[in-house]
Order: C-alpha cells, then sequence, then structure tokens
C-alpha cells in the first residue's frame, strides 16, 4: 500500500484529521529543506508537499511566488528535487511526500523517467496544477506503472461532471480549492466549502483535503470539521522567506505547525 | 510537405488540440469558465445577428477594409517580387489587435460580464482593449511588465487616458509572459465578473480559435484585394510572430492554397547563436505554458527562459499553439530577423515609401525584403503590416542617442 493511504488509514482509526505542510525545496537556500521537512514531520505534519519552483508559477499568490523565485535563483530544478527526497528517505521511510509543481518541468524530464526517478526516490504522488485529468493521462499511466497517485485539484467552480472524471483518474487524496483565487488568497468560505464536500464524497471514496486560505489554527480547525485534512502553504512559505537565520526559520516553522496540529486535534475530541 | 491531405478549416478539435499543440493546461479553477466561453462563442459563431455586430463595427469604428498597398518604390530599391503591405497600421488606433478586441469585447458584453482584463507587451493589445473597454462602458485593467511599461511609456499613458487601470507586473522577468501570469491570476480570483481579452492566439482553448478567427478578416481581405488588384494569388506570405496572432490571421485563408507559401517571422534578437532573442519555432521545443502545449524557450530542466527582442510585442517565449502544428507539418515556414535588421528595415521603409511600421512589422519587413529579391520580378509578395511605428519612436530615439 502508498504511504499516502496508510497514513491516512491510521489517521481515520484515531479520529484524527490530516495535516499537510507546503513549502518550497531551495526557499530560500538549498541547504535548509531537508531539516525543514524534518521539523514539519516533528511539528505534527502528516504529509509533506514539496513545491517544485518554476519559472510561471500561474495559480500562486505573491507569497508563494517569491518562494519560487527564491529557489531558482539558487537553480533549484526537479531533478535536485528528486535527490532531496531522496536524502530525506535515508531517516524517514514513513512520511508520505507528494510533489507540487507545473506540467513543463515534468514534460522536460519526460513522463517516464520521472516516473521511474520519482519512485526510486521515495515519492509518494504528483499534484500538477496545470495539467486536469483531461491532458493527464499518459502522465497518469506512467505513475500508476511506478506505484505513483495523482494527485487532483477540485475548485468551487468544477461542475459535476467534472468531479466526476477526477475521481476516475485521482488516487490518495483530492485536493480540495477552498476559494476561487491564487494561494494564499483570505476570503474562505466555510459554508461554501462544506457544500462541496458533500458533492464530492457523491462521486469518490477519496478523502478530501482543503487548501488555500488555510494559515493559522483557527481556519484549519473550522475547515477540519468537515475536510478529512487541510494543507497549509502560503503561511510557512512566509516563514521560510522571512530572512531571519535558519535555527530562527526552523523555529518559526515547528511554532507554526505545532499551533495548527493543536488545534485541528480539538476536532478528534 | 506530406501528401496526405490536411483539413485546415477543421482545426482544433473540440478539446483545442492541433495536432500535439494546443489543449487546456490551467488549473481546475478555470476550467467552468473556458467552457462557459467556449459553448457561448460556438453558439454565437453561427448567429448573424453577432456576426452583422461585428462587420458593422469593424467598417464603422476600425475602419475596415484596409488597403492592399502595392509598394512601388520598395519594390523598385528591392529588385524582386512585386511587394504589397497590408495596412494594418491604418486600423483605429493602429494596430491589428483591435481587430481581435472588438470581437472579444462583444462577447463580454453578451456574457454579461462588466469588468474586463488584458495582458500586454508592447502596449498595443492594452490600448486596443482599453478602447472598446471605453466604448462600451467597461471597467478595464491591463497587466504589464514593469520592464515593458518603461520601454512603451506612450501607450501606458494612452490606457490611462482611455480610464484603464494599467498594473506594473514586477515578478519573473517583468514582460508580457509575466503579463499574462498576472492576468490569469486575477482571472481566477474574478471570474465571477470578468472576461479576459487574450491579446494572441494562444493560452488556453479557445482561445487560439477564437482570436484566430477574429484576425482571419485579415486573409480574407487580402486574398480578395489581391485577386481584384493582380488577377491572382499571391506567391507569398510574409507576417511577424510574437504569440501569432496577426500572422495566423493573415495565413488561415489562404492555407488550402498550395501555391501559396510561407513565412512566419520570429525575433531574432542578437541573433540565434547567442540565446539573445524570441524565436521558440526557430530555436525552442515543445513544451506547456500558459495554457497550452507548444513550443517554447526553455532550459534544461523546463524553466521558461528570458527572452530578448528589441520589440516588446515579440518578446515572448512561447507562440500560438497552430503555429506549432503548422511548423511541424511544414506548411509555414519559421524564420528570424536580428533586431539591427528589423530597426534598418524600420529606417528604409519609412524613408522609401513613408509609412512607419512597428518594430515587430519592421522583422517583416526586413524578412520580405531578403525573399522578394530573389524572386521574379512577377511574383507578388504580401507583407502584413501589423502596426504603425509611433509608439516606437522613444526606443528608437534612445537608440540614436537623442532625447525627445
Ligand atoms: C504591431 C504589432 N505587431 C505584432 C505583434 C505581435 O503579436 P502577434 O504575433 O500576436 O501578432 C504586436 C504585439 O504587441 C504588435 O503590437
Amino acid at each position: 500500500m502508498n504511504r499516502i493511504t496508510e497514513t491516512i488509514q491510521a489517521l481515520k482509526q484515531q479520529k484524527r484529521k490530516a495535516l499537510i505542510t507546503y513549502i518550497v525545496n531551495g526557499d530560500p537556500t538549498p541547504e535548509i529543506t531537508l531539516a525543514a521537512m524534518h521539523a514539519l514531520v516533528s511539528a505534527g505534519t502528516d504529509i509533506l508537499e514539496i513545491g517544485v519552483p518554476f519559472s510561471d508559477p500561474m495559480a500562486e499568490g505573491p507569497v508563494i511566488q517569491r518562494g519560487h523565485e527564491r529557489a531558482l535563483a539558487h537553480g533549484t530544478s526537479l531533478r535536485s528535487t528528486l535527490a532531496l527526497v531522496k536524502a530525506f528517505r535515508e531517516t524517514d521511510k514513513a512520511t508520505p511526500i507528494v510533489l507540487m509543481g507545473y506540467a513543463n518541468p515534468v514534460e522536460r524530464m519526460g513522463y517516464g523517467e520521472f516516473a521511474q526517478s520519482a519512485a526510486e526516490a521515495g515519492v509518494d504522488g504528483l499534484l500538477t496544477v496545470d495539467l486536469p485529468p483531461e491532458e493527464a493521462e499518459d502522465l497518469h499511466r506512467c505513475l500508476r506503472e511506478r506505484e505513483l497517485e495523482s494527485i487532483f485539484l477540485l475548485a468551487p467552480t468544477s461542475s459535476e461532471e467534472r468531479v466526476k472524471r477526477v475521481a476516475e483518474l485521482a488516487g490518495g487524496f483530492i485536493y480540495y480549492v477552498s476559494l476561487k483565487g491564487v494561494t494564499g488568497a483570505s476570503h474562505l468560505d466555510i459554508s461554501s466549502v462544506r457544500e462541496k464536500l458533500s458533492v464530492i464524497s457523491r462521486y469518490s471514496q477519496l478523502p478530501v483535503m482543503v487548501g488555500f486560505g488555510i494559515k493559522d489554527g483557527l481556519s484549519a480547525q473550522a475547515v477540519g470539521t468537515y475536510a478529512d485534512g487541510v494543507v497549509v502553504g502560503s503561511a510557512l512559505v512566509e516563514i521560510m522567506g522571512s530572512g531571519h537565520s535558519q535555527t530562527q526559520i526552523l523555529e518559526g516553522l515547528s511554532n507554526k505547525v505545532a499551533s495548527i496540529r493543536t488545534a485541528l486535534d480539538q476536532n478528534s475530541k | 510537405m506530406n501528401d496526405t491531405k490536411v483539413d485546415f478549416t477543421n482545426m482544433p478539435d473540440e478539446r483545442g488540440h492541433f495536432g500535439q499543440f494546443g489543449g487546456r493546461f490551467v488549473s481546475e479553477t478555470l476550467f467552468y469558465a473556458l467552457d462557459e466561453l467556449q459553448s457561448m462563442y460556438n453558439r454565437l459563431k453561427k448567429d448573424p445577428a453577432f456576426q452583422a455586430e461585428i462587420d458593422h463595427d469593424l467598417t464603422h469604428y476600425v475602419g475596415r477594409p484596409s488597403p492592399l498597398y502595392l509598394a512601388e518604390r520598395w519594390t523598385e530599391k528591392t529588385g524582386g517580387a512585386r511587394l504589397f503591405l497590408k495596412r494594418e497600421d491604418l486600423n483605429h488606433t493602429g494596430a491589428h489587435k483591435v481587430n481581435n478586441t472588438i470581437g472579444q469585447a462583444l462577447l463580454a458584453k453578451y456574457s454579461g460580464k462588466k469588468r474586463v482584463i488584458a495582458e500586454t507587451g508592447a502596449g498595443q493589445h492594452g490600448v486596443a482593449t482599453a478602447t472598446v473597454a471605453a466604448r462600451l462602458g467597461l471597467e478595464c485593467v491591463v497587466y504589464m511588465g514593469s520592464e515593458d511599461v518603461k520601454r512603451q511609456s506612450l501607450n501606458v499613458y494612452r490606457m490611462k487616458l482611455l480610464g484603464a487601470t494599467v498594473i506594473p507586473v514586477e515578478s519573473g522577468s517583468k514582460t508580457l509572459k509575466d503579463a499574462m501570469n498576472e492576468a490569469m491570476r486575477d482571472w481566477v480570483t474574478n471570474v465571477d465578473d470578468t472576461f479576459y481579452i487574450i491579446g494572441t492566439a494562444a493560452g488556453p482553448h479557445p482561445y487560439p480559435q477564437l482570436v484566430r478567427d477574429f484576425q482571419c478578416i485579415i486573409g480574407r481581405e487580402a486574398r480578395s484585394q489581391c485577386l481584384e488588384q493582380t488577377g491572382r494569388l499571391p506567391d507569398a506570405l510574409v507576417a511577424c510572430v510574437g504569440g501569432g496572432s496577426n500572422a495566423i490571421g493573415l495565413f488561415h485563408p489562404f492555407l488550402d492554397d498550395a501555391s501559396v507559401a510561407m513565412y512566419g517571422v520570429e525575433a531574432g534578437g542578437l541573433g540565434l547563436d547567442t540565446g539573445q532573442h524570441a524565436a521558440p519555432l526557430s530555436a525552442g521545443i515543445p513544451g506547456v505554458l500558459h495554457g497550452n502545449r507548444t513550443y517554447l524557450m526553455e532550459d534544461e530542466n523546463g524553466q521558461i527562459i528570458d527572452t530578448h527582442s528589441v520589440s516588446a510585442g515579440l518578446d515572448y517565449p512561447g507562440v500560438g499553439p497552430e503555429h506549432s502544428w503548422l511548423k511541424d507539418l511544414g506548411r509555414v515556414n519559421y524564420v528570424a530577423i536580428t533586431d539591427d535588421d528589423a530597426m534598418a528595415a524600420f529606417r528604409s521603409l519609412t524613408k522609401v515609401e513613408g509609412i512607419m511600421p512597428a518594430l515587430e512589422s519592421a522583422h517583416a519587413v526586413a524578412y520580405a525584403e531578403k525573399l522578394a529579391a530573389k524572386m521574379d520580378r512577377d511574383d507578388i509578395v504580401i507583407v502584413n503590416l501589423s502596426g504603425r511605428g509611433d509608439k516606437d519612436i522613444l526606443t528608437v530615439a534612445k537608440l540614436d542617442g537623442i532625447e525627445v
């Protein structure tokens, strides 16, 4: 069984919600990311989402855009991200890792080569923001061959027909984008999230994680009431880009994640 | 070209593909808006009232048809084929861009959305959008790379006078591609009340198709004008290619005319061998950017690389997907012209014909001159003069070391 499914099932048994945390590989420097991943896990992360920087991150708000730019300034690439995962796996064989990025770096490497290298490195799933199910079939086939999950987004604007289509290809979990907007936006509407989640559950057995606009314990707890878990990104990338020392950054990350973890676990009581 | 007959009129397929190119590579939130746009367009395309409204605006507001002009002195100087200019520079607002914004603004009107957004490089598309928005009383926001805001200050001021808000984009390379990213982000956020008017034949399906359809007026007119004036079809067509809208507009109505050769001219910048250019069809590889699969300029890691061209309107690392398809089919030849050659053509056409081309169009002028020189005196070459050069006067003056 894939680590993603294993982790989520264990959480279900404990009646706990999943906490997924996102940082960009190489942001602000390549040296910090490995330590940051371990710190995120120690502070209560269940699934790591690692951003693969891209020159044109169309779906990101200003905070994560700058994270991508900082990472690219040091030459961070898809290849170096696979090397990072391999290094992480030397000491952590359990925490699931999803790579999140854009189609072009994966296209450039080639779907087959990517799937093989990613599986060997210890990646569990891939989310390509600009590769909807219509265009993802070839990549999906390559990922399946290596037992990697294709993670797809659904949005407030997704029709029932699209929910159905995504449900056919999706594996691991479904990532529900909580609002119309880019990452880091702040106009989260809990009641509309709740409605859409019930539509999704009609078509898919997969757990649904909610992201975009979740930045603290309060919003995480509110969304966690209805979702199987939450994704926190911009709030962490903001800390990565704070310009502080590595020690301070790691401490900031740990505190942030620990406070969200605590709030989220209120839902299980 | 191979022998199997290709049906050029039936592309793209219903999912927006031109062979392996095109498609819809966008985040999930935008699918709904693209579906909505597509079905509205499919319906209105067949609606005579909609077509009549466009025709009316093109005639009375834009000033079409634009002339097909035999440039006699230029022909004489070149000493080869007869050179005709399709005068898109004479359109209202001074470029071909308005053909498309007239069409898309009408779509916006029919959609009931009160706010339009656009990306712009040279500022011509921004001006053309601000113009039609003013006329229809729509709110207009234009995204423009901060580098281009500096290079094209005249157009920035024009847009402001027209009532548009111009937002300088500071991310990435601060040029057209980043303006397009930012416009997409705006659209994702305001998708309920905002219509995105894309300025070139690129982006996610159905944009490459609808921009092409709106620009095809160029080729349809040129074809019948050429037949009328010379009694036959041209031997070659030449147009500059940024995103490719003026080129596809000229080429498309001639694609089935096998005797007509076509040349798309990309920005060769400092020379293809220097890497400092904006010529993805000449020197790029297929990839995914801005919602479609197409030829791109990228590095070995799949990151989009900075482009260079003296003309802001050609300074784009991608190209419309239909051009990528036509390149692979071999139906259109794609070539490149350097900054220096384009500048020389800008000066020479201005002096010889009293027509000052946009720096973008000057690339087509420069290539046409080389091409025509090797052709017969009876041959006919049509060059798309996509825009006028007034907007570039400050750039040229700066190169001349003159303070205007
Ligand atoms: C006068 C003119 N010609 C050509 C272009 C390039 O665009 P396209 O390739 O879409 O025609 C521009 C873009 O700004 C322009 O202003």
